[in-house]
């Protein structure tokens, strides 16, 4: 059964109850902040899936866009290894999240609308350009039977995955092109429920610690706060015990996590809270720093108290530490990648972020990957678009997930839509600097 | 005996209305013990009580509206007072539906406000519904 006309009705309804999208100033350290607004029914507008047949994204004036992988089963985040070769963490989780309300089977529904109707591969898929020519010709399965697999970082010879219920481990040779067993469970995180199921991983800097990102189990808490118990925070795993504590709290979810390179500092990305309007809340890139907490649920961008929640916490209000650096509401940021000379002198010094775009907005944002600039390490300037395209006419091609930069000089981003591992490089190579370790810092 | 135009209520439209106000209630209260206990699951619950009723008070209007557009001259004007309650009924109770899929506490205050209106509605109509034409 076809329902888009009936979501196309909503829409109007919306467009009546709520009024259009006012654009709004909402990227850097002060994002306007309007007042929250929710009308009878929220503001949707789900993508209308399409493939891309002869499109293909649009990226800056000397880059190239080329698909390296297709077919694959959900893509979410890559890892390039040392030797080049890529792996792609594939896989659907959440779905367990029992239905507490009429919503949540009707919203449910809409949103599943906006994705792929492929099945979830649960496995890792490694792909292989042996010869350096940015064709990726080879492609194995590298593990299989994994649950959602998502995060993924390599500290030597171990390559860490964060499956959405726990962080597991493989051994790990260069040029290995499957495992050699089957992973071995470091920890196991945080699984009931599992509304915000993506577990986000980084390395840090010096081996010793695994940072995983952990969403929560509802929009504002909306399944009673007793499910919320070690969700919306980022956990630090110790690589070689295993144990693990709270790093940072309050972060709703963090989907992305990344070490700057040269200072070691954390980052994340986290999508925020919807249902208070087009321009609330908006979703943010931030150093995450240990101890702190960042609002969720009660509060946002700081001391912006949201009384959804019941029975509410001034004190944590009082608590609540602002984010660096405002990504747009509803823009769903689920990449993050710290640049390199390598890609080139207008996107040295920097981070890639990649947006899967909104549903809670009337007027869709998000849908593609953007640059966020850095200046002596800190974010210095407003995002500049570095894909785009994935939608055009009313359709949706594709929807960035995970980015990574390849230190050979191309940005990797997978596509949760279309199901592709797009490949973006400056046409003509750039010359390799051996400090590429110090870029990022922005001096 | 045999149910007719214009006279008693028929038996299944009796347990449609009837069943609507046990159902509303349910939802009041469940609001009421929300408001004061911040336990989510009360908030579910009226949703769902809410639902419920909706789907009892859409079918009874379904069948007022026909026996109305079937009945005799003298008794119409009582059925649709009957019809017009049942329809206001309705669509506050849908507008209340709404309300409750909001998050959290975003469904207070007016989710318990529009819970006691509706309710009150739903006994009116049933007041006027299970009264024979003639009797008022």
């Amino acid at each position: 059964m076809d329902l888009r006309p009936i979501a196309l009705t909503l829409t109007a309804l919306l467009l009546a109850a709520c009024g259009s999208d006012s654009d709004v100033t909402q990227y850097g350290p002060n994002p306007d902040l309007p007042d929250k607004q929710r009308g009878l029914l929220p503001s949707m507008t789900i993508a209308s899936p399409a493939g891309w047949g002869d499109r293909r994204p649009a990226v800056p004036e000397g880059y190239t866009i080329t698909p390296i992988a297709t077919d694959l089963k959900i893509p979410r985040q890559t890892l390039v290894l040392p030797n080049g070769d890529i792996l792609v963490a594939e896989g659907k989780g959440g779905g367990e999240a029992p239905v507490l309300r009429p919503k949540d089977m009707i919203a449910g529904y809409f949103k599943k609308q906006g994705t792929s109707s492929v099945k979830g591969g649960d496995r890792l898929t490694l792909l292989r350009d042996a010869d350096g020519d940015g064709t990726y010709e080879g492609r194995s399965v590298f593990a299989e039977n994994l649950n959602a697999p998502y995060g993924l970082a390599l500290i030597g010879n171990r390559l860490f995955v964060a499956n959405q219920d726990a962080l597991v481990r493989f051994d790990y040779q260069p040029g290995q092109i499957r495992a050699s067993a089957p992973p071995v469970t470091v920890t196991p995180l945080p699984a009931a429920i599992n509304h915000h199921w993506t577990k986000a991983l980084a390395a840090g800097a010096d081996g010793r610690f695994l940072y995983v990102g952990i969403g929560s189990n509802s929009n504002i808490g909306e399944r009673g706060m007793a499910v919320e118990e070690e969700r919306a925070m980022v956990w630090q795993v110790d690589a070689q015990t295993g144990a693990t504590r709270r790093f940072a709290t309050g972060l709703r979810n963090p989907t992305a996590l990344a070490v700057q390179p040269g200072i070691g500092q954390l980052w994340a990305v986290v999508n925020e809270r919807d249902e208070l309007g087009a321009n609330l809340v908006p979703d943010y890139l931030t150093s995450v720093r240990e101890g702190a907490f960042y609002g969720w649920p009660y509060s946002y961008w700081g001391p912006n108290p949201d009384r959804r929640v019941k029975p509410f916490k001034e004190d944590m209000v009082r608590r609540a530490v602002r984010p660096d650096y405002a990504l747009g509401s509803h823009t769903a940021p689920l990449g993050l990648s710290f640049s390199s000379p390598a890609m080139g002198a207008r996107f040295a010094s920097g981070a890639f972020v990649g947006m899967h775009g909104s549903w809670n907005r009337q007027t869709p944002v998000g849908y593609k990957v953007v640059f966020v600039p850095f200046n002596a390490g800190r974010p210095s300037g407003p995002p500049t678009d570095f894909v785009t395209g994935f939608q055009a006419g009313g359709k949706t091609f594709g929807r960035p997930v995970g980015v990574t930069v390849d230190p050979r000089g191309a940005l990797i981003v997978a596509d949760d839509l279309s199901n592709t591992i797009w490949r973006i490089a400056p046409t003509q190579r750039q010359v390799q600097p051996q400090s590429s370790a110090q870029s990022a810092t922005g001096r | 005996m045999r149910w007719r135009s214009g006279q008693d209520i028929h038996p299944v439209h009796a347990v449609l209305l009837a069943s609507s106000l046990p159902l509303f209630l349910g939802a009041l209260l469940s609001d009421w013990a929300y408001s004061n206990s911040f336990e989510i699951q009360w908030i579910n619950f009226a949703a769902w009580l809410i639902v419920g009723a909706l789907i009892a008070t859409g079918l009874a209007l379904l069948w007022g509206l026909i026996d109305a557009l079937r009945a005799d001259i003298p008794h119409g004007r009582t059925k649709w007072i009957y019809v017009a309650l049942l329809a206001t009924t309705l669509v506050l109770g849908f507008v209340n539906a709404l309300v409750h899929a909001k998050d959290g506490w975003a469904t207070m205050p007016l989710g318990l406000i529009l819970s006691v209106i509706v309710f009150v509605l739903a006994v009116a109509t049933c007041w006027v519904g299970f009264t024979k034409p003639g009797q008022e």
